[in-house]
């Protein structure tokens, strides 16, 4: 493992990432305290609690796992897309390092920066309800492993894309819809039984209701299954990198 | 002496099915400077880039210090520096952060000693704090360099450096590139001025079509494939060519007191001294001789324009 090769990328991504730290701290402070102003307040006026817990508090996980999934992804898929746009990544593809030293460097200045930003949702959260993590150290993992996956996600989406347009496109399309339609802000219960079933296939449903068990013990699904979800997304994401560093697709070609 | 650079029948499609590089076989030795000549599309970058690793080759073989470039590509890649054609930069990027971020990519401890002596040779010292979106196209040029040489290369791929580059650059550059061979270096440098060529290679390749046209010492090539010109000086004008010497086709000077003699150094008889015989049957005083070497610009000239030049050396197909 060429390590020092590894630290140069992730130390060259992170100095982006602070270089606009200001920005990267205060938007989803702003963006969290305002879900809190409309849908704590607003909603939560009317829905006082869901199975036993307060609405504000109740919305938190879906928050973070909300911003969690799409800065993973958006800073991987930047992260990579970018060298590939300006023409950089001509360095990248003659250096004397593998494909899983590239993707340990990007992928994990990514899901640092998303986990940054996690938890500054987390700790502004808390100035609106009072948390209590029932099992913390599941929850640390499971924001570790969704920080995770979503970066080789993005990964994926960045050396996929051929214009600024398409950088966009899976985040805003799909991610976005699949997140708030996997109970960031309801129960699945709270949902007609037809449309229950429809949301069990979101895969995102599965992080969220681990990564909800996490804080307050009860979920959507059993734990076991978001466990097995999480670890099959990561899983197919690592397939496809190796698949696209053998095959050159879309960088060496 | 083993190549330090050894290419035998490289091929490269793109995905069109293009074939950029048609068989090319080339050894370059250690501590040598190459310059690649070719025009526009001649398959000179394809050629570097399948080398360095950023396009895969269709096939062939390929070695860097004897270390292959797909199965032992880390050994291979970390003797390798590589100047890009395009400037690829990133514009908010500081000077000194990507020049040692190349050097941490290439697996190099850190050494800022090193860093400040590249950029400083490469008069960036003062821009080392500036962006590079800040900088003239000739220092972005500098900085392409600079991020090359920080992981101490023993090979070195320079793809057109100087174009688009003014005079006193170009010298600076060609500096560079000697103190480098010095260093023993091994470089490998496309360019479309020829005078560069002549200038700092040591032997000169020229490609098209995707084909390696030849391979040969400067001074060989010249010699070999060179056209002399001899010119007569008189003393007195001649006002045209004098009828005795029609049959040797020469030229009048321009000063009208010199006639001019082309002739082929390869050619079996050069007629020199027919000429000469009569010229001073002629009647004619002699004042001077000189003989002129057709630059290396009219064998290149020659070579590309002729689709398949008939005195190749080891026809290769
Ligand atoms: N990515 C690509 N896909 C398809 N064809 C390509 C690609 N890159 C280059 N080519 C083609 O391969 C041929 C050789 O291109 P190359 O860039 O190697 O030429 P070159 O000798 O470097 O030319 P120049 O002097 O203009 O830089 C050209 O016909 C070009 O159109
Ligand atoms: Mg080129």
């Amino acid at each position: 493992m060429n390590w020092t090769a590894i630290s140069a990328i992730y130390r060259f991504e992170m100095a982006r990432f602070f270089r606009t730290l200001l920005q990267s701290f205060l938007s989803p402070v702003l963006s969290t305290s305002l879900y809190f102003v409309v849908f704590g307040a607003a909603i939560g006026s009317r829905i006082t609690e869901v199975e036993g817990v307060s609405y504000g508090a109740f919305i938190v996980p879906g928050l973070v796992m909300l911003s969690v999934m799409t800065q993973s992804i958006s800073n991987a898929a930047f992260g990579i897309y970018f060298p590939k746009f300006v023409g950089t990544v001509y360095e990248l593809l003659s250096a004397p390092i593998t494909f899983i030293e590239i993707v340990i460097g990007y992928v994990g200045a990514a899901a640092t920066k998303a986990l940054f930003i996690g938890t500054v949702i987390l700790i502004t959260s808390s100035f609106f309800v009072d948390l209590e993590i029932v099992h913390p150290l599941a929850m640390v993992a499971f924001l570790l492993l969704t920080c995770l996956s979503f970066a080789l996600f993005g990964f994926i989406i960045g050396i996929w894309a051929r214009s600024f347009e398409q950088l966009q496109l899976i985040p805003l399309l799909i991610v976005t819809p699949l997140v708030f339609l996997g109970g960031s802000f309801y129960s699945v219960s709270m949902l007609p039984p037809a449309w229950q079933t429809v949301t069990l296939f979101n895969p995102v449903l599965y992080l969220i209701s681990g990564f909800r068990w996490a804080f307050f013990g009860m979920s959507d699904v059993p734990v076991g299954m978001s466990l097995l979800a999480i670890t099959f997304f990561t899983s197919l994401c690592i397939g496809a990198i190796w698949w696209i560093f053998r095959t050159g697709w879309r960088l060496r070609e | 002496m083993t190549p330090i650079l050894s290419i035998q029948d490289l091929r490269k499609s793109y995905a069109g099915g293009f074939e950029a590089l048609k068989g090319v076989s080339l050894d370059i030795h250690e501590g040598e400077i190459l310059a690649l000549l070719g025009p526009n599309g001649a398959g000179k970058t394809t050629l570097i880039s399948t080398i360095c690793g950023i396009t895969t080759m269709t096939s062939g073989q390929v070695s860097v210090g004897g270390h292959d470039i797909v199965h032992d590509f880390r050994a291979a890649r970390s003797m390798i520096g590589l100047v890009p054609q395009e400037v690829n930069l990133e514009p908010f990027e500081k000077v000194w952060n990507t020049v040692r971020f190349s050097r941490g990519l290439f697996g190099k401890p850190r050494n800022d000693a090193l860093i400040e002596q590249i950029l400083r040779k490469l008069s960036l010292w003062d821009k080392k704090d500036s962006t590079i979106k800040e900088l003239s196209g000739g220092m972005k040029r500098r900085v392409l360099i600079a991020k090359a040489l920080s992981h101490e290369p023993r090979v070195l791929f320079l793809d057109e450096p100087t174009a688009g580059v003014d005079v006193e650059l170009r010298k600076d550059m060609w500096d560079i590139v000697a103190e480098l061979k010095a260093d023993g270096v091994t470089i490998i440098l496309t360019t479309h001025y020829i005078e560069e060529a002549e200038a700092i290679a040591d032997r000169v390749g020229v490609i098209n079509h995707g084909e390696l046209l030849l391979v040969e010492e400067k001074s060989a090539l010249i010699a070999r494939m060179g056209q002399k010109q001899i010119e007569v000086q008189f003393g007195e004008p001649l006002g045209a060519v004098p009828a005795s010497l029609a049959r040797h086709g020469l030229e009048l000077g321009q000063d009208g007191q010199s006639l001019i003699y082309t002739y082929d150094t390869q050619a079996e008889r050069t007629g020199i001294t027919t000429l000469l015989n009569d010229v001073a049957q002629a009647g004619l005083v002699l004042r001077d001789v000189q003989t002129r070497q057709s630059s290396l610009e009219d064998i290149f000239v020659g070579l590309v324009s002729d689709r398949k030049p008939a005195n190749r050396p080891g026809e290769m197909q």
